[in-house]
């Protein structure tokens, strides 16, 4: 589904990113770990067109995709939340999420200004669907409450509705349990699994290990830009790499 | 069928079809329905009561100020909705205006006497959307370089730009006579419209109508198209994606929107006003001149856009109405009381103007930021904020 090869990216002499290779297949949740400054939201950045990588390539679903253009790479399938939340603030929680459908309708400003049968159509399909995401990722009340009103858990859900109205294939999650209490993890888990259960593949990141190692069907660890280390968390977790890593190897 | 009619019945066809989508979207139940017919009645008759109570002289103030919401309202396309300020827009208001001046003139006899020697003189039906759309080009001309830059370096941009085109104006009387400098075009053809020139007294039904009063009614129509579009478009899929880069460019982008084409189409759609605009207004000034179009023009329509309520129709035309007809009101209402008072003009209503308009934006930003009708989105970003249970707009048209 996602094939990254030899992604680097540098910051004028800061090498943010090199070497990274990795491979997600269609339907599991791949999760990216490393410590603080590792890169994994540089990673994003790539893989979703903000930023241009300055080595390597990445495939996705079958095409090939260098230059950055989030608009382009959202078309093709990938979506994607923030780690700082960036909903649009000042409309309403359904507002948000009916500009996610923007992709994939069609009706311009001839639609808008005729407002024929077609277009209509179109913008009752918007709406309703809006409507289903919201109540689907648990929000369904607050859809006339402005996004920046809705509380910080609340945030985050509507963040990952506005990424689905986009009918993603692959959604990229940056620290969605970030700020969240116990029950709310808990609660995204369970979301998260019945995302991957309708068929979206979900990349994640994510530093609260518990939620990684008991939701991603593979892991990939990042440290310095690089990655040391990737495979089934059981695995991952006995790396002597890795655990150098996040708890600082000394001189082995 | 003759090309004319058949042309008119066209034109036709499609008014009807937008006066029905504009009566079906906001007259719907009987209410409204008495409203619209209210203020329309008011409408119509508004010039012939301006006339009776202030004379004709302000019947002309009436027309500029349609005018003028004309252009504070596709102003509001660039700067309310897609949140692009935009400091420069006079120059399509100027473009338009240039566009029907060379077209409908003896001008270009000048420059061109071999191809033109009675200069151009093309109907107004043809100029009129050619205008609009070479103001458009130019809007979308301006708004390629600026794609990358926000705020502060749009505006100042933006500014430059305005200048350009009016430096050009001012300059493109040689080598070749395009524009006649800073004498400008004169002797412009008057609007007509079927045959009937404006620029004449009509008797209708037995009711004088003088140029003036023909003037306002065709503004009147454009500025409903005007609005029509606007909130077409407000409300629409391409509407919630220039609000989405309003918000957050960079979420809107991840999220799928091409924000280099929809800035652009929102330039081009603001510009086309303003264009429209121009045309309009050199059909019923007759003369254009660079002096028209400088960077205070500019200011003003972005004042009337901010000081109304950004993003919100109705409060962009009460604040174009408003700082259209306030030095007008000045000019009657200072001059006479200085004389009673001291017995001579001590202070010029111009610099008066300048001085209360700063005032009144220093007042208003500190007491109604979002403007004096704010729209719903500004109204909740300053925190003045309704209950959640507000009925969002589509619900109000589904």
């Amino acid at each position: 589904m996602l094939r990254t090869s030899r992604i680097g990216k540098k910051f004028g002499g800061l090498s943010a990113l090199s070497d990274v290779t990795l491979h997600i297949q269609r339907g599991e949740i791949y999760g990216l770990i490393g410590p603080n400054g590792a890169g994994k939201t540089t990673l994003f950045n790539v893989l979703t067109g903000l930023y241009q990588p300055s080595a390597g390539e990445f495939q996705f679903n079958g095409a090939h995709y260098r230059a950055g253009k989030p608009h382009v790479l959202a078309r093709a399938g990938i979506a994607r939340t923030f780690q700082n939340i960036r909903l649009f603030a000042n409309l309403t929680a359904l507002e948000n999420v009916m500009i996610g459908r923007h992709v994939r309708t069609r009706a311009g400003v001839f639609g808008a200004l005729l407002r024929n049968r077609a277009t209509r159509d179109e913008e009752r399909a918007i709406t309703e669907r809006s409507r289903e995401l919201l109540s689907y990722v648990g929000v369904g009340k607050s859809g006339q409450t402005l996004a920046k009103h809705l509380s910080y858990g609340e945030q985050r859900r509507l963040e990952i509705a506005r990424a689905l109205a986009t009918d993603p294939l692959l959604l990229a999650l940056d620290e969605p349990a970030a700020g969240m209490n116990a029950t709310e993890t808990a609660s995204l888990k369970t979301l998260l699994q019945t995302i991957r259960g309708s068929g979206i593949t979900v990349l994640l990141i994510e530093h609260d290990v518990k939620l990684i190692m008991g939701l991603c069907d593979r892991v990939a660890v990042l440290d310095y830009g690089r990655k040391i280390a990737e495979g089934v968390p059981e695995q991952v977790r006995k790396d002597p790499a890795v655990i150098a890593a996040y708890l600082g190897g000394g001189d082995e | 069928m003759s090309r004319r009619s058949l042309c008119g019945s066209l034109r036709f066809g499609l008014l009807a079809t937008l006066l029905r989508g504009f009566f079906v979207m906001q007259f719907s139940d009987k209410r409204n329905r008495l409203k619209f017919w209210l203020v329309l009645a008011a409408l119509l008759l508004l010039p012939f009561i301006t006339d009776a109570l202030l004379g004709r002289s302000w019947v002309r103030i009436v027309d500029f100020a349609m005018l003028y919401i004309m252009l504070a309202l596709g102003l509001n396309i660039v700067v309310g909705y897609a949140g692009l300020l935009d400091l420069g827009y006079i120059a399509f208001f100027a473009v338009g205006a240039y566009c029907y001046a060379l077209t409908g003139s003896p001008h270009l006899a000048l420059a061109f006497p071999m191809m033109f020697p009675a200069g151009v003189h093309l109907p107004f039906w043809i100029v009129l959307p050619m205008a609009a759309l070479v103001a458009g080009g130019f809007g979308v001309l301006l708004g390629a370089p600026t794609l990358r830059l926000r705020g502060d370096y749009l505006a100042i941009v933006t500014l430059g730009f305005g200048e350009i085109i009016r430096i050009f104006l001012n300059n493109l009387d040689a080598p070749v006579n395009l524009t006649n400098g800073p004498q400008g075009i004169s002797r412009i053809d008057p609007v007509s419209v079927a045959g009937v020139s404006l620029n004449s007294t009509q008797h209708i039904f037995g009711i004088v109508f003088p140029a003036v009063h023909l003037y306002f009614y065709l503004f009147l129509a454009f500025t409903a198209l005007v609005v029509f579009v606007s909130r077409r478009l407000e409300r629409s899929r391409i509407g919630r994606a220039w609000m989405a880069i309003r918000e957050d460019e960079v979420a809107a982008s991840a999220m799928g929107i091409d924000t280099r084409n929809l800035k652009l189409l929102a330039f081009a759609m603001g510009a086309m006003s303003g264009g429209a605009s121009g045309a309009l207004f050199a059909g019923f000034q007759g003369f254009v001149s660079p002096e028209s179009f400088s960077l205070m023009e500019s200011v003003m329509v972005l004042c009337m856009v901010v000081l109304g309520g950004m993003g919100n129709i109705a409060g962009v035309i009460f604040g174009a109405i408003l700082l259209a007809l306030l030095p007008e009101v000045l000019r009657h209402i200072v001059v006479p009381a200085q004389q009673a008072l001291f017995g001579r003009t001590l202070v010029d209503p111009e610099s008066l103007r300048m001085l209360l308009f700063g005032t009144a934006l220093i007042v208003m930003m500190l007491y109604r930021p979002a403007g004096l009708l704010p729209s719903r989105v500004r109204r909740r970003e300053l925190g003045a904020d309704e209950p959640a249970a507000e009925t969002s707009v589509y619900d109000a048209t589904h």
